[in-house]
């Protein structure tokens, strides 16, 4: 009994060497070192003075409120209309289907100052919004979710895509020939067991909207968001002055991270009592 | 009733062509085919959850080919229950009603007496993973049944099931349908199942229907070589007496465990027939003499003809028990084979046969 296992078991270890294995950890470890380092190195270098400082820092206190309150109505704003999009790429197959995928992930890819620039076109002071409502959206906060909506919402988007091909389409089906409507079916079905995975995507949304700079900083350099606000002072007055400012903002960001981590782990264990 | 005229559906791998199928009131009817050969999607059409490239669905004569599913009330048990997970069983079980605008408390205490009468109320608050095969499928029967509907369509019910459980559910499926009358439309792979079950078969291949019939009319009368060789119609036997638990074919008189007075054939598949060079004990009532006529190759396995004095039979062996066996024409052996793995053919179609003109009697 015991020795079947055990001869197994050195294959096994034959198979994986160790030199290969050791490989492995050296190169991984020098990618996580990479992105640890600076983070580690700003939170030892900055004292808490500094950020008790920048506790009473008003100019860095408003431009957080103002980054945090449009990212999430870039959120929102995009969940009523994201949200549906994400169900029809799930479950409807009808030609052009590819190209709007594509067409989602696009805004991943083009460079964010580019699609600021391309945003002017449409919201700026010589768009048709600019010349009815008097300089359209630049400078203005609504500016600034567009531009952070822009850059952001293919994450919400393709999150809620893959929550939904989660759900199996039998479960919907069932419920229409029990006599659900489809509007009933996914409120009562696909969204019930949708929402944690598509709450993640609104997190990560939210985030991507916060540590937004390219695209906000065409459409509107005043009022002005943390981190055009770290970007200015570190222009202006240097490293010293514009550390505390960005080491509140890695905060906040970790902070949201974390949060997604919890919504994903959740997910994790409704995955397990699924299985 | 229901009729399927010429329907014809491509989706992905599958290909409905020219599907014509027509059932009738408060009917048990067997859908029979091969896994894979698109049985599902029969069922899907019939619900209302596709639609079909060409043809039509008829319901009391009335075209609801484009009537939406939650219209149709054709209630469809799929073989992996689709219980919703984030329900509790009780929710589950009340969701169609819910779904007709029932109020919850009422559409409750429905759900309750339905799950009685499924005798499993006491997992009426557990949550859907935490059931057994054989509870879900009940909890899924009576999601189905709570909303009465106008036919129930099963895919594939007992097939995950194990044998024991798979047995009471066939009697509980059996029960449910006299009971109510419903139609019931039975869509399966196996053919013992549908034999059991179903007063009516109707046999799929290759994406079309190629007979349907009772169940004498379909193994004694198949309409082609392929329906019979997917039926796997060797050893059909003429019964010309049946005398307590015995029935007398060709002459022998054979253990048969569910016999009754009407049993007109009986059908036992070559697999089960055991092959040995002394006789030995064992729990099989049926032991005999027999002599080798002949065998041929079948698939990787060899059919063996076999004389039990005036019965002929075939049997299903391994090269390996050929070559043990050193089977040759002429040579004695004895054939051992269980009462149980004797199907009846015939009492089981005239006795819901019966069950049927009732019920239409009771609805007319």
């Amino acid at each position: 009994m015991l020795v079947a296992p055990l001869a197994r078991q050195s294959a096994h270890d034959r198979r994986r060497l160790p030199w290969f294995e050791l490989v492995l950890i050296l190169l991984g470890s020098v990618v996580v070192l990479f992105i640890v380092a600076p983070l580690i190195r700003i939170l030892l270098a900055t004292s808490f003075g500094e950020l008790g400082g920048a506790a009473r820092d008003e100019q860095l206190i408003e431009s957080i409120k103002l980054t945090l309150v449009c990212a999430a109505t870039a959120t929102l704003v995009c969940t009523v209309t994201g949200v549906p999009l994400g169900y029809l790429l799930a479950r409807k197959r009808f030609p052009g289907r590819a190209a709007l995928m594509a067409i989602v992930d696009l805004p991943i890819v083009i460079p964010h100052s580019a699609a600021g620039i391309a945003l002017l076109t449409v919201i700026g002071r010589q768009s048709l919004l600019g010349s009815v409502t008097d300089g359209g959206l630049v400078g203005t906060a609504a500016g600034i979710s567009v531009a952070m909506a822009f850059v952001s919402v293919p994450f919400l988007v393709n999150a809620s895509h893959s929550a939904f091909a989660a759900v199996p389409s039998r479960l919907e089906r069932a419920a229409r020939t029990l006599g659900a409507s489809p509007w009933r079916v996914f409120r009562t079905v696909s969204l019930p067991l949708a929402w944690r995975d598509i709450l993640g995507g609104m997190v990560m949304m939210w985030g991507r909207g916060i540590s937004e700079f390219g695209a906000v900083i065409i459409i509107a350099y005043h009022p002005m968001t943390t981190p055009i606000l770290v970007f200015e002072r570190f222009g202006d007055y240097g490293l010293a002055a514009s550390r505390s400012a960005a080491v509140v903002l890695i905060l906040i960001c970790v902070a949201i991270f974390i949060v997604l981590r919890i919504v994903a782990g959740w997910r994790g264990v409704r995955r397990r009592e699924d299985a | 009733m229901l009729e399927l005229h010429s329907i014809t559906k491509s989706l992905g791998e599958f290909h409905l062509r020219d599907f014509t199928l027509s059932l009738r009131e408060g009917e048990y009817f067997s859908l029979l085919g091969p896994t894979g050969v698109g049985k599902t999607i029969v069922l899907e059409i019939i619900a209302g959850l596709l639609r079909p490239d060409e043809g039509s669905v008829h319901w009391h004569g009335r075209d609801v080919t484009s009537l939406p599913p939650e219209q149709r009330r054709f209630a469809l048990v799929y073989q992996d229950y689709a219980l919703f997970p984030h329900l509790s069983v009780l929710r589950n079980v009340a969701y169609g009603l819910r779904s007709r605008g029932i109020a919850s408390t009422d559409a409750c205490d429905k759900a309750r007496q339905m799950l009685k009468l499924l005798t499993i109320s006491h997992l009426v608050d557990r949550a859907p993973e935490t059931l057994s095969g054989g509870e879900k499928q009940r909890v899924a029967l009576a999601r189905a049944l709570v909303i009465e509907p106008r036919m129930l369509l099963l895919d594939e019910p007992l097939a995950a099931l194990d044998l024991n459980v798979r047995t009471r559910l066939r009697r509980l499926l059996r029960d449910i349908h006299q009971r109510t009358g419903m139609t019931v439309l039975h869509v399966t792979h196996d053919v013992e199942e549908a034999l059991s079950l179903g007063q009516r078969l109707g046999i799929m291949l290759d994406g079309q229907l190629q007979q349907t019939g009772t169940p004498d009319e379909v193994f004694l009368r198949p309409t082609d070589q392929r329906v019979a060789d997917f039926l796997g119609l060797r050893n059909v036997l003429p019964v010309e007496a049946v005398r307590n638990g015995f029935c007398v074919v060709a002459g022998v008189e054979v253990a048969v465990a569910m016999a009754s007075r009407s049993t007109r054939h009986l059908w036992i598949r070559p697999e089960e027939i055991l092959l040995s060079a002394e006789p030995f004990d064992s729990s099989a009532r049926n032991q005999f003499e027999c002599r080798v006529v002949d065998w041929e190759h079948s698939g990787s396995l060899l059919a063996v003809r076999i004389a039990v004095r005036e019965l002929l039979l075939t049997a299903i062996i391994t090269h390996t028990s050929f070559r043990e066996l050193a089977i040759a024409e002429g040579a004695d052996l004895y054939c051992t084979f269980k009462s149980s793995a004797l199907h009846c053919i015939g009492d089981e179609a005239s006795a819901s046969d019966g069950d049927a003109t009732r019920s239409t009697a009771r609805r007319g």
